[in-house]
């Protein structure tokens, strides 16, 4: 096996240690993500899913325990840290806050300005950035501040897909859009994940876009990692799921529901194919219950 | 980091120091300067300092607070110790270099001040650790009261004071957030010049002012769709109330202050 591009080992993270407001927010994670993997993030409210992320881009330090990036120790060198910024690219959760340029251009650039890139690898990141979060010509000339909430966060997805990371990690990015607007940017997201083979880490609270988009999930469940699996691996273990306060998809849901009432239908479905297919086959045999 | 700032942080507790009337706290963190102020030697810096460890002792705050909270003001401290020390003669010469002298009164005199600007420190913000946020400008806004008759809007400007300090930990947090995320896009902010570092705030300091505009649009309305409208005819959930345990501590502060008094008119004076 390659090396992945993620490893940690007995990673924990306190905040504020030392005082009366001391808070476990990651504990002991062991993981290993594979090159190439699209990881769905989930886990209730609270749960440390942002916390553990942004150690992978460096941008918190592990309180204990290492972390290694494509095989490389992160905080060995702690001067060095900024060329895993680069590396490993994050969109916080809520990220048209961070906006602050007079122009749209001008903001999605500062990530690849950052870098010290040439004037026209900018510009050709730049353009290419945010055609693919679907902004127009018209849009890169007006101030940010100018553009609605969901334009807005389109922008600071560009600003970090301008970068190039070779991993993505995207904190709620769908958060707040409407129905189109998820659509569009989780569409997006799985091409860049297609197109260059970058691994994509997307932290969600919704089981329905995981089990569409994401090949692997990682549960955290209070500040552990319950599970790395693959997808329907995972959601086979609805029973455990539910009871932290997670959801499986609602065509697991159904599913499960249907092999308790003793219909012959497997209980590994996440996906609408999935469920057609088991459907068809079921109403082609004109099955009934064999209870 | 950003977080570590400790200044008007409020430590949850039930210690009587925590339970003390605001008002009453307040009068006594303001007799404790002035004991400070009078103290003219170490006798009675002594009563001082160990006032200070039985309120921290009783209230339950670990020693090491002081410690955080001194930080930010050692460049103050240690510029009047030695401004203190140099420039103050008289007494016997400990240590001579070229032009400037080291006496024992400049010494004492230092160690005098320092001790004085540590006390005054630790004293404050036992106040503000003990005491929440809203208390305290509860407090103030009480102790101020007389003055609505002179005009001043005391109330209005409680108000703004409860806002204020309830927001230093929000925009603290907001401005961790914001710097994670440039720095996320690969901000620049721990090397360069005082030029290069002027400009890395940039990205940091506008999308905070944007921000803070929009939360105080958004509280002003909030609180005027809960027919907020100033001062006028408000009640309070908490009504404030003098209780033994804050006549005996007020003893206890006086009892410290005549000490030190005492100490003045026994002991010599190191001015
Ligand atoms: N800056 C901070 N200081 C202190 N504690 C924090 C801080 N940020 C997060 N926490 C605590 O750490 C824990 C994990 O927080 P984290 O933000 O990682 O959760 P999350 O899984 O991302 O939740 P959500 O789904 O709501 O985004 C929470 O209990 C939170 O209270
Ligand atoms: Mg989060």
């Amino acid at each position: 096996m390659s090396t992945p591009v993620i490893q940690t080992e007995n990673l924990s993270y306190v905040y504020s240690k030392g005082t009366p407001f001391e808070k476990t927010a990651v504990e002991n994670v062991n993981i290993q993500i594979e090159k190439g993997a699209f990881v769905g993030v989930i886990g209730h409210t609270g749960s440390g899913k942002s916390t553990l992320i942004q150690h992978f881009n460096g941008l918190l330090a592990p309180t204990s325990g290492k972390i290694w990036i494509d095989g490389e120790d992160m905080w060995a060198n702690p001067k060095e840290i900024r060329k895993f910024r680069f590396k490993v690219g994050l969109v916080f959760q809520y990220p048209e806050y961070q906006l602050f340029e007079e122009t749209v251009y001008k903001d999605i650039a500062f990530g690849p300005t950052n870098m010290g890139l040439s004037q026209e690898e900018i510009d050709q990141r730049v353009r290419e950035a945010a055609g693919f979060v679907g902004l127009t010509e018209e849009q890169m000339a007006k101030s940010p501040f100018e553009l609605s909430g969901g334009q807005k966060r389109r922008v600071a997805i560009a600003g970090v897909l301008a970068m190039r990371p070779e991993v993505l990690i995207l904190d709620e990015p769908t958060a707040g859009l409407d129905p189109r607007g998820r659509e569009l940017i989780l569409g997006q997201i799985q091409e860049y994940h297609r197109r260059n083979g970058n691994t994509i880490l997307l932290v969600s609270h919704s089981m329905e876009d995981v089990a569409k988009y994401a090949q692997k999930a990682l549960v955290m469940n209070d500040s552990r990692v319950f599970m790395y699996d693959d997808v329907d691996k995972v959601f086979a273990h609805a029973g455990e799921i539910e009871q932290m306060g997670l959801s499986v998809p609602q065509i697991t849901r159904i599913f499960l529901r249907l092999a308790q009432l003793g219909y012959p239908v497997s209980s590994d479905v996440y996906t609408i194919e999935q469920a057609k297919a088991q459907l068809m086959t079921l109403l082609k045999k004109g099955e009934r219950p064999n209870a | 980091m950003l977080k570590d700032i400790t200044i008007g942080q409020y430590f949850p507790g039930k210690s009587i120091v925590h339970r003390l009337d605001p008002r009453m706290k307040i009068i006594l963190t303001v007799l404790f300067i002035i004991m400070l102020f009078t103290a003219n030697n170490f006798a009675g810096m002594g009563v001082g300092i160990l006032f200070l460890v039985v309120g921290y002792l009783v209230s339950r705050i670990p020693f090491s607070m002081i410690g955080k909270s001194i930080k930010p003001v050692v460049p103050i401290i240690v510029f009047t110790a030695v401004l203190n020390m140099f420039f103050i003669e008289g007494g016997r010469v400990l240590f001579e270099i070229w032009v400037l002298k080291i006496t024992t009164e400049g010494l004492s005199l230092a160690a005098m001040m320092a001790l004085r600007i540590i006390c005054l420190i630790a004293g404050t913000s036992l106040l503000t650790y003990t005491t929440s946020p809203i208390a305290l400008t509860d407090g103030i806004e009480r102790l101020m009261s007389p003055l609505k008759h002179l005009k001043v809007p005391v109330h209005e400007l409680a108000m703004m004071m409860t806002i204020a300090l309830r927001f230093i930990p929000t925009l603290i947090e907001e401005t961790d957030k914001i710097m994670s995320a440039q720095k996320a896009r690969g901000a620049d902010m721990e090397s360069g010049g005082v030029m290069q570092r002027a400009k890395a705030l940039v990205p940091i300091l506008i999308p905070l002012f944007v921000s803070s505009f929009r939360r105080a649009e958004e509280l002003a309305l909030a609180m005027e769709c809960r027919c907020y409208h100033g001062g006028e005819g408000r009640t309070r959930m908490k009504q404030l109330k003098l209780s033994y345990l804050d006549f005996v501590c007020c003893g206890f502060v006086v009892f410290c202050l005549l000490a030190t008094i005492v100490c003045n008119n026994l002991l010599p004076s190191v001015y």
